[in-house]
């Protein structure tokens, strides 16, 4: 892994380490939260897939698009949304990136280039497509990201959107994060062909499945796709291979995966890797690793602190922002 | 003033956009090369290109979603889906998502989108063609639903709809395409949530919508054959709804019937119904009458077909079990 870091440069490859850092810490203090009552609904944590998104959108401008699905705080942080205002929308305040009206499961931050948050599988893929399409239609040269799993692998939409993003060439990379399972059901008991990846031919587009526990490997492959996609080549399917080392939700103790299977998938901890290959390149050492973590800690707590202290929306707000004035 | 089909005002209304605005394109199922399943955009793909007149896979979901997401980013995109029917395809991102994102989003990003779509029966079409559905998208906050009766409202409407910011169901009927009408030259538009009075009575209020407009009118005439002064209010929008419009109307007849082509259980026409006895229970000397379609999925054959969609005399059976006394 380490000879791939040449390319990237030290202040680049210690971006990509610190988001990946915020990314797990703030997961493991929305858990906390979550179990203090703070954070209510569902809470879908994206514990052991980080490299997938940071590595993925490393590669885009920031006027460049990202969309996601209910598993979306790690899209959102690693597209530059402030931890602050993500941590206030999961607790439900006025101060959240939503004003506490979407939460865990709808983050928006259009500032940010981030367009959602959306808990209806594979609902956001045509969407997203759409985006890429506004993007062609107005010349704006812009590209779109699009985060699913491999549960959405199975609707409707994934096909639909594919085909016709395949037919009109919008630039837009579809990113399949395959964490092997669809809440509990493993993906070769829901899939014909597990082979996921392999749906991009039908399509008439680039289809490749990654090491999602590899940031350098899913960056590589995420930033061909969006070359391609920038030159109006396409799009393309990119599979990453991940794994979440939580059950689907916080309501869920994950007992249908064997514990050799999460032995052997924790091994493979994507923020321990990237480590280790930083380490071996002289970009990092102990005392570095270790300064990261207490400073992405530090501000993690003043993300809980500002959520926690800061108000509910006042009452009136439960009629507002239904309709857009016109 | 000059005379024109409710297609062919509808028509205009998308030239007159598609010239004025190069964000404005239209996108659905054979709109280009075939004209139109309705012929509404007949002849566009060869004056506007396949850049701004987009046919698009049978794929309703997806181009419901590429719209969304056009819409949000800036793009001004409107759908024709080829029935209402065919929405039920389209009705997680109509619903889950069109409806939705405004609000989730805490008001950062709109989705200002128009989906046409015509709806109804009796044109022998089954089952699964000829269904009245604008009630169910009425139900979702979100959303705005119109239903245009005339060609003058089919253009004012629509111009209307695609400025309103938001998105709308565009309901036609596939019975009207072919009415005529008055339709202004210069500029106008019709607002979103006003019902018009399309005649002035005094014994009772006949509510309907679309094609049912026209039937209310037709009971009208008989019912002053009957010596019934029959008002007649043409909703225009179910969503949102013209309430006021409603209590003045029976505040000064003081008995309403409701007329509606969908079957009644669970539809828009108790919405209505509930609307005015919920807000103008005092000025009634009748409970509110409500004629609608069959409770039954459409069937084929003509006799069975007209048997299951409410006609004036339908209508006028209607008002007599109301007030029996008063017919001549």
């Amino acid at each position: 892994m380490s000879d791939r870091l040449d390319d990237l440069g030290r202040d680049e490859a210690l971006r990509l380490y610190r988001q990946m850092v915020l990314i797990r810490l703030f997961e493991e203090r929305a858990a906390q939260e979550y179990a203090y009552q703070k954070i209510g609904g569902f809470l879908h944590l994206y514990i052991g897939e980080e490299a997938v998104a940071v590595g993925a959108i490393s590669t885009i401008r920031q006027d460049d698009l990202v969309v996601s699905h209910y598993r979306d705080h790690g899209h959102a942080l690693a597209k530059g949304s402030d931890p602050k205002k993500v941590m206030a929308e999961l607790f439900g305040k006025v101060t959240g990136l939503c004003k506490g009206k979407g939460g865990s499961m709808h983050l928006f931050d259009v500032e940010h280039g981030f367009l959602g948050g959306y808990a209806i599988v594979a609902g956001g893929m045509p969407i997203a497509a759409g985006h890429a399409l506004a993007s062609q239609y107005l010349g704006q040269g812009r590209v779109v990201l699009d985060f699913f799993g491999d549960g959405a692998a199975n609707e409707g939409e994934f096909h639909e959107t594919l085909n016709v993003a395949g037919l009109w060439k919008l630039p837009i990379v579809f990113i399949l994060e395959n964490n092997l399972y669809a809440m509990g059901t493993r993906v070769d008991r829901a899939s014909a062909n597990p082979e996921l990846w392999e749906r991009a031919q039908a399509y008439n587009m680039p289809g490749q499945r990654v090491d999602g526990m590899d940031v350098l490997a899913v960056r590589r492959a995420v930033g061909e796709a969006v070359r391609r996609a920038r030159a109006g080549e396409g799009p393309s399917l990119v599979e990453a291979l991940t794994y979440r080392f939580r059950g689907h939700s916080m309501a869920d103790p994950a007992r249908y995966r064997e514990r050799a299977e999460v032995e052997s998938w924790s091994g493979r901890d994507p923020i321990t890797l990237f480590s280790a290959a930083l380490q071996e390149a002289e970009m990092l050492d102990d005392a570095g690793s270790q300064r990261i973590h207490d400073e992405v800690a530090a501000q993690v707590e003043e993300a809980v602190r500002f959520a926690d202290e800061s108000p509910f929306p006042p009452p009136e707000a439960l009629y507002q922002d239904v309709y857009a004035e016109g | 003033m000059p005379e024109m089909t409710y297609r062919e005002a509808l028509s205009l209304a998308l030239r007159e956009e598609l010239r004025r605005r190069d964000c404005f394109f239209l996108m659905g199922e054979d709109i280009g090369a075939y004209g139109g399943s309705y012929a509404v955009t007949k002849g566009f793909l060869e004056e506007f290109g396949e850049r701004r007149v987009k046919d698009t896979p049978i794929s309703e979901s997806a181009i419901v979603g590429l719209a969304i997401g056009a819409a949000m980013l800036g793009a001004c995109p409107m759908i024709e889906l080829m029935t209402i029917n065919f929405s039920l395809l389209a009705m997680d991102q109509i619903v889950n998502h069109a409806a939705k994102i405004h609000y989730m989003s805490g008001g950062q990003v709109a989705v200002p989108l128009v989906l046409r779509m015509p709806t109804g029966g009796g044109f022998q079409l089954g089952a699964q063609h000829s269904q009245n559905l604008e009630g169910w998208f009425a139900h979702v906050p979100g959303l705005k639903v119109v239903t245009p009766s005339t060609p003058y409202d089919a253009k004012g409407l629509l111009k209307a709809a695609i400025n309103d910011g938001n998105p709308v169901i565009f309901v036609e009927h596939s019975l009207l395409y072919g009415m005529r009408g008055e339709v202004p030259e210069e500029e106008y538009v019709v607002p979103l949530g006003q019902a018009a009075i399309r005649r002035e009575g005094t014994d009772l209020t006949l509510i309907a919508y679309s094609r049912m407009a026209h039937v209310a009118l037709e009971a009208a005439d008989k019912l002053a054959a009957r010596g019934i002064s029959a008002e007649v209010v043409d909703l225009r929008s179910l969503r949102p709804l013209d309430v006021d419009a409603l209590v003045r109307s029976v505040q000064k007849t003081n008995r309403a019937l409701v007329v509606e082509e969908a079957p009644k259980s669970g539809g828009f026409g108790g919405e209505v119904v509930a609307t005015i006895s919920d807000q103008a229970f005092d000025f009634l000397d009748a409970p509110v009458g409500w004629v609608g379609g069959a409770d039954v999925p459409m069937p084929y054959t003509r006799p069975l077909e007209a048997l299951a969609i409410p006609d004036a005399d339908k209508v006028v059976a209607g008002v007599q079990r109301m007030m029996p006394g008063r017919f001549r």
